[in-house]
Order: C-alpha cells, then structure tokens, then sequence
C-alpha cells in the first residue's frame, strides 16, 4: 500500500499501511523526529502536526486518512512566518525546558493563532490544554503566545 | 585524581567546527583532527587550537538547565561568551570525570562544580594570561582575559586565545589561580536564555528516542506486569503475520517484538498476546494492604536518626500536644518523553545511545549485563526529555542489551507510555507519625518524628545499610524551628513495588509532613501560620524568604471569597524557600491551584531565568503529584496506564507562579526538588484554610473527597 502526503511542502510516497499512524510515519519513515512519541492515546499533544493547517495528534491520525493532504511538522512550521514568529518568542520568553513537548506545543500555539490572532488567557488555556508539558513551561508559555501574536501581527514589543 | 593526556582531552572533547555549537545530534564520528595542541583545563574543560572554550558537560541535561548554568560557570572564567562555547555531551566516563560522578541528581549540579569548574576556569585563564605577557614581555599582573582574548591594560593590546593556546599549553598549568570576585562577574547571576532552547523548540535537538543509526530496527517491549511475575505464553505465530515484523525475542518476565518501525512493533506486541503468571504473593498485591503495613511500621521502635535532649523530660508541663499521622503514596514519574533506549552489540562490544542521568553507571551495567570488559562498552548520551529521578535506573539500557546481544542490528526500544506507567521505578510510599508539644511560652519542648516506608539505600548500599535511610529522613533531622528535645527515627518497610529516586523524594517527605504539621500546631495555638513559624525559626535566611513571600504574596490582605491561602517554608539541598499557595474549592470539592508566591534564597545564583524556570516547573510539577499523584496496586500490578488515570496539571490548570529571589553571595544552593519539596504542604495548608479540612493522606484531591 502506498501512501502519498505533502509533507512541509514536498509531496511524498510512502510504501505502509494506510493504519499506520502519521507519528509513526513521520519519525520512523520519513525521518522526521520533530514529531514526538508521548503517549500514543491522543492525550498529551506531543505529537500535533497540522494536516491542511488543522491541529491533529498524529498518533491518533491514520497515514491513509491524510492521503493526499498537505502535513506541516515543527520542522516545516520554523520556516513559515508564523513559525518563525513563534520561534522568535519561545526563544525571548525562554520557554524550553526538557523541550521534548515544546514542538506539539508550539504546533497547537500555530493552530491558535490561525484561529484566533489574539487570544486571550481563557483562549490560550483553551487551545493549549490538549498539549501536557511536565516541566511546568505552561506560564512561559502563556506569555510567549501573547508575545508571537504581537510579533505576527507586525506589532512593536 | 585521574590523569589524563592533552590529546585524549582534544579527541574527547570532540574538536567540532562551528562557532556555537548545539547539543544536537552529536553523534559519534564528528570528531575532526587537529594539529596543534590545545589547552587543558582538567579533562572535560579546555580551550581548542582555533581558541574556543571547550566543554564536555559533566553532568547530564534533562530539562534543568544545567547545560547552560555550566557553561555560563566555564564562559564567566574563561572570558567568552556562554554561546560561543563549544559543548558537548559527554559520553558515560566515570574515569574522565572522577571525582565528579557523573549521576545528575538531588539538586547537586552547580552545588558539586561550583568550586572545581570555576577553579579549573581561573587555572586556564592565567595560563593564557601568562602566555600573553610572556609575548609582550610584560608583568601577567598587568593583563587580563576579556572576550576571548589577553588584554595588556595599559595599551589595550589584545591577542585572541587561538593565538596564545599553543604556547600556553607547553606550559605546566598555574597551581593557584584566583577565581573571578563576584563583584567582576559578567555572566554569573545575570539571566541568560538557555542555550539549548532554540534547537528544542524547532524540533532539531536529538532526544535519545530520536536516535537513529544505519541499518537499525525498532521494538516494542512487554514486561510482566505483575511484579515478580513471570512470561508464561506468546503468540509468536499472531506476532509475525503482522507486516514489518521480523522478530519476536523471549525473556523469562519480557516479550520483545522487533520490526521495521515502531507501528508494526507495537501492532507485532498487540498481536504476541502475551500470559503472565505470578505466585500467589505476587498476585495478591493490593494497595491497601502495603499501605497498611506501612502504616503499621510506625510502631516499630524504628532506628534512631537523630536524637537531643530528653522527650519525655521535655514533655512535662506542655500546654498544647499534637499527633497526627501522615501518608504519601507511590508516585511514578510519568516523563513526557517514554523510556527508551538505542543498543547495538558488534564486534566483541556495545554502542549505546539514550538519555540517561548515569551515564557511567548505565555503561558499567550494561558492561555488567553483556560480561564485557567497560572499555568494551561506549555509552552515547544524549537530551532527556525529562529525568525527575526517572533516568537515574539504568533499566532500560538493560533491557535494551539483553534484546540487542541477540539481533545481529542495531536496535530501537521505546516502551509504549502503558509499559513505562507500569514499569517504573516509584516514589516509595511514606507513612510518618510527629508528635510536638508546645511550652507555656510558646516554645516547642518536643518534636518526634517517626518515618517509615521504601528504603532506596537499603536496596543501593545492600549491607552496607544500617537501618536509617538518610536520604528518607533528609530534612527531617535538620528543622528549622529549634526544639528543646527531639527525636526521629526510621523504619524501612518494603513490599514488591520497586522504588527509586522521584525529585525530590525523602526531603519532600519530610517537608509535607513537617511544615503540615507546624500549619496544624499554628492553629491548635490560635496563631498566624506565617508569624507561628516567625516566632519559631531562628535562622536569618528562612525567616528572609518567609517574610519575603508574606509581603509578596499580600498575606496580611484578606483573601478573596472562597480562597485558601497557605504557607510553608524549608531549607534543603542548601536552599531556602517558602511558598503561599492560593487555592478554590468548589462544591463538588474540586481544588484549583490560582496563585502560588515564591521566595527563594539559593544563595548565588548562577542564571536568574533557570531558577525562576525551575520554580514554575517544581511548583507545577509538585502540584500534579500533591493534588492527583497516586500509583496504585490491584492482584500485583499498577492500576494507572496512561495521562487519563495518571493526571497532571494543564494549561488551564496552571497557576499564575510569582517568584522573588532574595539575591546574596552565598554558596550556590540546589534548585531542581526545592520548589517541587515546598508546594506539597503550601497547597494542603491552602486546602485547609479554603475548606477547614486538614487532609494528611495524600493525594490531595482524593484526600479532600474523603475527608
């Protein structure tokens, strides 16, 4: 079976099964390891990609079921403007911790921001709350996507 | 001390190109050959033939922040800039690092190289100076280091590091260098963004489970998850029609089933079908039961851990008495990035790859596990996607070498996150009784503390151990509030669930138990919990943090309708800190965490933006643990699987965190457990005052539910 995706831009085949989940596919098959394994159940956020720019936990995301449909990881969202802006703030803010949630994190802040180019702290905590981080970069976080939305928007500090 | 050779320094240090040099993907091979030699500090810090400042990590990064408090200890030495040091994770080495253990744990990082990096720092730093002022034929005493560079003071002539380092080096290293004053520090104490952040974030930093080597394949592990049991039948046959298998590997108590990648792994697992079986014993595990004799172990005289004055003498005509008892139950450390591990058995010997806290003792178990000579072994250490205590059991090397000795390729192991929940090592499950009785004027006449539970010692030192785990009753035999006689003791009580390290572990015991109790007397005595404790602590640097967070937290103000506010203070891994926990409950007693206040006094402080970072995460990661942190057993085995039944704080269960540091020179105290240690009592005296209900069976919220 052969699963054909536009991952970060580049259209690609891949020889798996269409029940292959997309985290399995990106880490192990295309070699992308941006993508994070954390609990396979869809309940810590650690593997969010954006399958045609919608927030989706690619352990809960079937290969077949993006057939044909354009996939941006953390790897491709850094080169975007909005991933560049988020970027820039994860890194004034100083967020990271262990960072090994931080992808998916900054993958559910894009899919946010898409929506809402200025949340506020009831909208952060609602599109971010799918996302589990364990070192406690939740405050960090909070003042980060405030500080990427002022950024996207073209808006002085 | 060990010797080591320059050119052994110059190849292990790793010599890469590149001005600043991420801790990503630095895998083997990278390193390039130089052809001058290159200024060695000791064996894990120097200065390269192109005049970078060069570092092997000597302690092992898992979201801490040690990787750039380290450097920002070696750039402020050297004279550079943190970021354009080259660092690098350093493989497991006992010899290279001796005598820093390599074990990264107990907030001792910056507490153990403090002194010893910033003195191999100065010794470097004067021999550049010195090499400088030999070419200029001018006193040493009259040149300085500045930015990579020997500065002649009084003509401003400079020559940059990769000028000096030859001539520096044929030179026998300055004995006595001074370390820099803390009045000249240029990086020590001023905040700087962690230089493995950027690499993080953009999902380039390789975590151990990112690993991947030529030709490797990938499996997925099944332990028996009755503790002790044993592997009684497998599906092989259902294993290997799954496509993309291409092995299933039996153990006596584990399933291994190996493929082209994870998904047919796992699928391959789902398939094996795996039967378990156990002895009666080991099946008939229950909680309740190992709580109980927990409990029941309190009346055990116990082993004597610290004893002044006479108890009993000291009793004699107390106006108010208290006893309670405590529980605290297993917790597991649910990382976010599940075990792993990366093994390949070649050629007579073993690369390793994963993220580990032990490096050294990780390759020395595994040398162990395979009868290879250590040398024979190279363990690749790589980020962690979380440690908390978890990475400080070399299981998961183990497991990863018995599965690799027998596949001809190199190996992937990721245990799913239900294999990792039930397969880890667990904070011991504590019971400890206090008894204290107040004098007439207030004073506490006596203090008896007994603890019991899971000796982590007693399984590390075997007979060695005496009966007094002193990692269990840190703390509890150093208060802060003085007493007039005391006594604490200890009695190990072990059951079947194995037990490990768990940030924060024995003080954060006695730091729930003690400073909920002092809460308790605090109101027995009709006193302000915050000035109860003030009349009480004696020591300048707790009563500064605790008057602190009093002013920061607006405590002397009436707190909003419906919220708690409570309190707590400790001195442990040599730093001071109180908390006030705001908290709400609802009718249906659901506790939310609204604000916490911090202050915090860790002595020097080596990156401001790393201590506040290690608040939120010790406050956020305490509070999961104290509201809902419970592992339970049932017929031998972990009830919990995965985030649903294992909860953690949220986004929108995140509380607003304010921190205060109390800045002096003090020697740097620790960081990573002290604010995971204070939050546990501030929240259950929080709890109280929000609900007048004292909860001392922890969790929190389960504890509130029944109370």
């Amino acid at each position: 079976m052969a699963v054909t995706l536009t991952i970060n831009g580049k259209r690609r085949t891949f020889d798996v099964p269409p029940e292959m989940p997309l985290l399995w596919l990106l880490r192990d098959v295309a070699q992308l390891t941006g993508t994070k394994f954390g609990c396979a159940a869809g309940l810590c956020g650690a593997c969010s990609v954006l399958v045609d720019g919608v927030r989706m936990f690619g352990c809960q995301t079937p290969a077949g079921d993006a057939q044909g449909k354009s996939i941006t990881t953390i790897e491709g969202l850094a080169e975007q403007p909005l991933g560049k802006a988020l970027m820039t703030a994860w890194n004034e803010v100083d967020v990271v911790q262990c960072g090994y949630c931080q992808p998916g994190q900054i993958i559910a802040a894009a899919a946010l921001l898409k929506d809402n180019a200025k949340p506020d702290d009831n909208a952060i905590d609602a599109g971010m709350s799918g996302n589990i981080c364990r070192c406690g970069t939740y405050p960090r976080i909070r003042t980060a996507i405030r500080r990427a939305a002022a950024i996207h928007a073209g808006e002085k500090a | 001390m060990i010797t080591t050779t320059r050119r052994e320094i110059l190849v292990g240090s790793g010599a890469i190109t590149g001005a600043l040099v991420i801790p990503v993907a630095l895998g083997a091979g990278r390193s390039r050959a130089a052809t001058a030699p290159a200024l060695a500090a000791n064996a894990w810090l120097g200065v390269d033939p192109e005049g970078h400042v060069t570092l092997a990590l000597p302690k092992t990064e898992m979201g801490q922040g040690i990787l750039t408090a380290i450097t920002m200890l070696a750039a402020e030495e050297l004279a550079v800039k943190p970021g354009d040091v080259k660092v690098t994770i350093a493989d497991g080495d006992a010899a290279r690092f001796a005598p820093i253990d390599q074990g990264t744990g107990g907030s001792t990082s910056i507490r153990e190289l403090w002194q010893p990096l910033r003195e191999a720092g100065a010794r470097a730093r004067a021999a550049l100076v010195a090499a400088g002022a030999s070419q200029w034929g001018v006193p040493a005493a009259d040149c300085d280091a500045h930015d990579g560079a020997v500065l002649h003071k009084a003509s401003g002539k400079v020559l940059p590091y990769a000028a000096l380092v030859a001539a520096a080096a044929a030179a026998p290293l300055p004995k006595d260098a001074p370390v820099r004053p803390a009045s000249a520090y240029k990086v020590i104490g001023r905040p700087l963004r962690r230089l493995d952040g950027d690499a993080k974030a953009r999902g380039t930093a390789e975590y151990g489970i990112d690993v991947v080597r030529p030709g490797m394949k990938y499996a997925s592990i099944a332990v028996c998850p009755i503790f002790g049991g044993t592997l009684s039948g497998v599906d092989e046959a259902a294993a290997r029609a799954v496509p993309g298998v291409t092995g299933v590997i039996k153990g006596a108590d584990v399933v291994y089933v190996v493929a082209d990648n994870t998904w047919a792994a796992r699928q391959g697992l789902t398939a094996a079908k795996p039967q378990w079986t156990g002895t009666a014993a080991q099946t008939g595990a229950q909680t309740a039961a190992i709580l109980g004799d927990v409990v029941a172990a309190l009346d055990k005289p116990g082993f004597v851990a610290a004893t002044s004055g006479d108890l009993a003498a000291a009793r004699q005509g107390t106006v108010h008495h208290f006893s309670a008892t405590y529980t605290q139950p297993f917790l597991a450390h649910a990382t976010m990035e599940p075990a792993n591990c990366v093994a390949h058995v070649h050629d007579g010997g073993c690369d390793i790859w994963t993220g580990t806290q032990i490096p050294s003792d990780a390759r020395k178990a595994a040398a162990a596990r395979l009868g290879l000579p250590l040398e024979k072994v190279t363990l690749h250490n790589r980020l962690m996607g979380g440690g908390f205590g978890r990475r400080l059991e070399a299981d998961m090397v183990e497991r990863c070498v018995d599965l690799a000795k027998q596949v001809a390729f190199p190996v992937k192991l990721i245990w799913s996150r239900e294999e990792d929940m039930a397969h880890d090592w667990y904070r011991p499950a504590y019971a400890d009784r206090i008894d204290i009785a107040l004098a007439a004027d207030g004073k506490i006449a006596a203090w008896e503390h007994k603890i019991a539970g899971s000796s982590i010692l007693a399984r590390l030192m075997g007979p060695a151990f005496k009966g007094v785990d002193d990692d269990a009753v840190e703390g509890a035999i150093t208060p802060i509030y003085p007493a007039t006689a005391r006594k604490v003791t200890f009695q190990a009580q072990e059951s079947l669930v194995p037990t490990s390290w768990w940030r924060g572990v024995g003080p954060l015991r006695s730091a729930f138990v003690m400073e909920s109790a002092m809460d308790e007397v605090a109101h027995m005595a009709g006193a302000d919990p915050i000035a109860f404790r003030l009349a009480h602590i004696e020591d300048p640097r707790a009563r500064a943090v605790l008057e602190t967070v009093r002013v920061q937290s607006g405590w002397a103000d009436k707190p909003a309708a419906g919220i708690g506010r409570g309190v707590a203070v400790i001195h442990l891994w040599d730093t001071y800190m109180a908390a006030v926990a705001e908290v709400s409950v609802d009718k249906d007693h659901q506790i939310t965490v609204k604000k916490v206040t911090v202050a915090v006094d860790c002595g020097q402080v080596v990156n401001p933006s790393g201590v506040a970072a290690q608040i939120d995460s010790g406050v956020i990661f305490g509070a999961s643990a104290a509201l809902f942190g419970e592992v339970t057993i049932a017929n031998g085995r972990v009830e919990q699987s995965n985030f649903h039944d294992y909860r953690v704080l949220r986004m929108n269960e995140a509380p607003a965190i304010n921190t205060t540091i109390v800045e002096n020179h003090e020697k740097p105290g620790g960081m990573g457990e002290p604010p995971n240690a204070v939050i546990f009592p501030a929240l259950a005296n929080a709890v109280f005052a929000a609900t007048g209900k004292r909860v001392r069976n922890l969790p929190l919220q389960k504890g509130l539910q029944s109370a």
